[in-house]
């Protein structure tokens, strides 16, 4: 038997002993995202339906001066609700969503034919509140519309005359392409679920081994110590690849508790899906495994070594929030820089799309190399003096 | 056979080993006797290749462990200064773990694990974990797993340390069967009783230097004192870091 399947077979077994570790790598880590995903979509679905089904009742001052607007209003979903003796400090206050303020000359001015003016007030900055303000506005412009046709028509014109272009929607946004939208941040659980699957084992094979005084004796046996460290990186490898199936198991029955289909989007989390983002997530398993071990190297004991590791998991999340919060368009480039390209490869296959041969082939030699590169860096501080002795 | 040849390293600007040369014979124990701090854990680790002399030669029955260290640690038993095992592994595991890594072929693997536990008395905690071991049943597990290999050297950093006078007499017995079994012993100590009874040559060793190596009658010749422990201080003209 070679010396590191020796090794990584060793170290396997003691790691399955071990309560931390296997709570790490096989129930937190792979379960955490998708528990975490179902709970966060149902809240926001829920809220999405609730907004769009239910009538929305808006305070109105001067309600009283236009009786047909409020029953126009009425009639499409939007309520008038008793008047606030302040509008602009409810609003500041988040009392009210919006206030409407009709003014005590609608009736005059609207029976002479001219322009009226309904105020809304409402806070931009409570995002919160911007849907049922959107909703209101829309009612209203429509109603204007509506009513200014009826005046044209009743002077022998056109409704055109007044609104020579007409905006016709047509979006090409697919139901899936909008869920993916809405996922941007999925990606980020698949690299944080390898990272935490594979880090208790990084710190116990080589600072946690340090510190517990037996890397000295490991190495006075006759076996090259980059035998030693394949097998160690093999190790982590696997138990971060075991966290990685199993939280692609647990999200792919993600869509039978979230109500999808409610607001018209379509997840598509199965075999497809889960076989690219295996794929895709190849060459980070191990890369993140020499990485880790590099790190767990550097530091001079367990608990350095754990917090490094908790500092290295920030970054992994950089990419995930850059691509949430700018709109970036994907160019082909960025796929052969890690991470990057797993972010986007997996987007891309949630918008229900296929990965290119060309961006899969870029993820994966560019991660591949940049693994490479790590497990040469981690390999030549495995041979320093140093690195054996402990105290 | 264990020779070692002008030994230097330096740590920054310390000179932990300063020109050491001695040679352990097949057949004898050989007793690394120093103060704490005078060099004996660093030769000894140029020796099982943990570290590389900065200047100067090991070689182990005729191989240079620079050349290859791979033969060289193949052909020596090492209980180094550091001892842990894995406390998730039963002490049986722990041994079988290092024959494996030394390539012991798993027909002769149980054969002798078994006569090893027999020796060294062990076998009530084979198949305990080790975790909660004491420091008795810790060496010798450290000991089984570096003799595993049925190496002809053995070199044993400290080995009584932290042991009860009866694991201490335990561990002396075998260090007289392993000697008698024809195998070259090397073993540092600052425990001056202790290298006086075990040792058929003293190297003993100061601020990086040797300062003697003979036999122990030679060392009360030498120094003219009738006891040995008198010799010992004599010779490194202090007895600080030494035990009795």
């Amino acid at each position: 038997m070679s010396p590191w399947i020796t090794v990584f077979l060793k170290e396997v077994r003691e790691n399955l002993r071990d309560r931390r570790t296997i709570t790490s790598a096989l129930i937190t880590g792979p379960l955490l995202g998708p528990v975490m995903f179902i709970m966060l979509m149902n809240i926001v679905v829920n809220r999405e339906l609730e907004k769009a089904d239910k009538p929305i009742a808006v305070p109105v001052v001067g309600a009283q001066y236009a009786p047909n607007f409020v029953a126009a209003m009425k009639g499409i979903g939007i309520d008038a609700k008793a008047p606030v003796s302040d509008p602009e400090g409810a609003v500041v206050a988040q009392e009210a969503d919006l206030v409407l303020r009709i003014s005590p000359d609608y009736a005059k001015s609207w029976s002479k034919g001219e322009g009226v003016q309904v105020e809304v007030i409402y806070d931009s900055s409570q995002r919160d509140a911007n849907t049922a303000v959107q909703r209101v506005r829309q009612a209203i412009e429509l109603y204007a519309k509506r009513e200014g046709a009826m005046r044209l028509i009743a002077r022998g014109l056109s409704p055109t005359t007044a609104w020579p272009v007409q905006v016709a929607d047509r979006d090409q946004a697919t139901s899936q392409s909008r869920a993916a939208l809405m996922f941007s941040f999925l990606p980020y659980f698949f690299v944080l679920t390898v990272f935490l699957g594979g880090m208790y084992l990084a710190i116990d094979l080589t600072a946690g081994e340090r510190e517990r005084q037996s890397l000295e004796p490991l190495f006075a046996n006759p076996v090259p110590r980059s035998q030693i460290l394949a097998g160690k990186l093999l190790a982590i490898c696997a138990f971060s690849m075991v966290s990685l199936l199993l939280t692609l198991a647990a999200f792919s029955t993600a869509g039978l508790f979230i109500p999808f289909d409610r607001i018209g989007m379509v997840l598509d989390l199965g075999f497809h899906f889960a076989g690219t983002v295996l794929l895709l997530m190849l060459p980070l398993v191990v890369l993140l495994a020499a990485l880790q071990s590099m790190v767990a190297a550097f530091a001079k004991s367990y608990r350095e070594a754990q917090t490094y590791l908790s500092i290295l998991m920030i970054i992994p999340v950089l990419p995930s929030a850059m691509l949430s919060v700018l709109p970036i368009k994907a160019v082909t480039w960025m796929y052969a820089v890690p991470l990057l390209g797993q972010n986007l490869g997996i987007i891309k296959v949630l918008r229900g799309q296929m990965v290119t041969g060309q961006e899969l082939g870029l993820v994966l030699a560019s991660g591949f190399a940049a693994a490479a590169v790590a497990i040469g860096l981690t390999a030549w501080l495995y041979r320093s003096e140093r690195l054996a002795i402990s105290g | 056979m264990i020779e070692v040849k002008s030994l230097h390293k330096a740590f920054g600007t310390v000179k932990a080993v300063d020109g050491v040369s001695f040679t352990a014979r097949d057949g004898q124990i050989t007793g690394l006797l120093g103060p704490n701090g005078a060099g004996k854990t660093t030769t000894l680790r140029m020796l099982y290749t943990l570290m590389n002399p900065d200047q100067g030669q090991v070689l182990v029955d005729g191989v240079d462990a620079a050349r290859d260290p791979l033969s060289v640690r193949r052909s020596l038993g090492v209980l180094p200064d550091a001892r842990g095992l894995y406390k998730r592994l039963t002490a049986r595991e722990n041994i079988d773990y290092f024959a494996r890594l030394h390539g012991v072929p798993e027909a002769d693997l149980d054969r002798r694990r078994d006569a090893l536990v027999k020796a060294l008395e062990m076998e009530d905690i084979a198949d305990r974990r080790t975790e909660g071991f004491s420091q008795g049943q810790r060496v010798k597990t450290a000991i089984a797993r570096a003799l595993i290999h049925d190496p002809r050297n053995v070199i044993l950093d400290e080995p009584t340390n932290g042991l009860d006078v009866m694991a201490t007499r335990a561990m002396r017995r075998f260090m007289f069967q392993l000697r008698d079994e024809g195998r070259c012993v090397l073993f540092s100590s600052h425990i001056m009783q202790e290298v006086g009874a075990l040792c058929d040559r003293i190297v003993v060793i100061a601020k990086g230097r040797v300062v003697a190596d003979e036999t122990p009658d030679a060392l009360r010749k030498q120094t003219g004192q009738a006891n040995l422990e008198d010799a010992f201080v004599s010779i490194i003209g202090t007895d600080e870091g030494l035990a009795a």
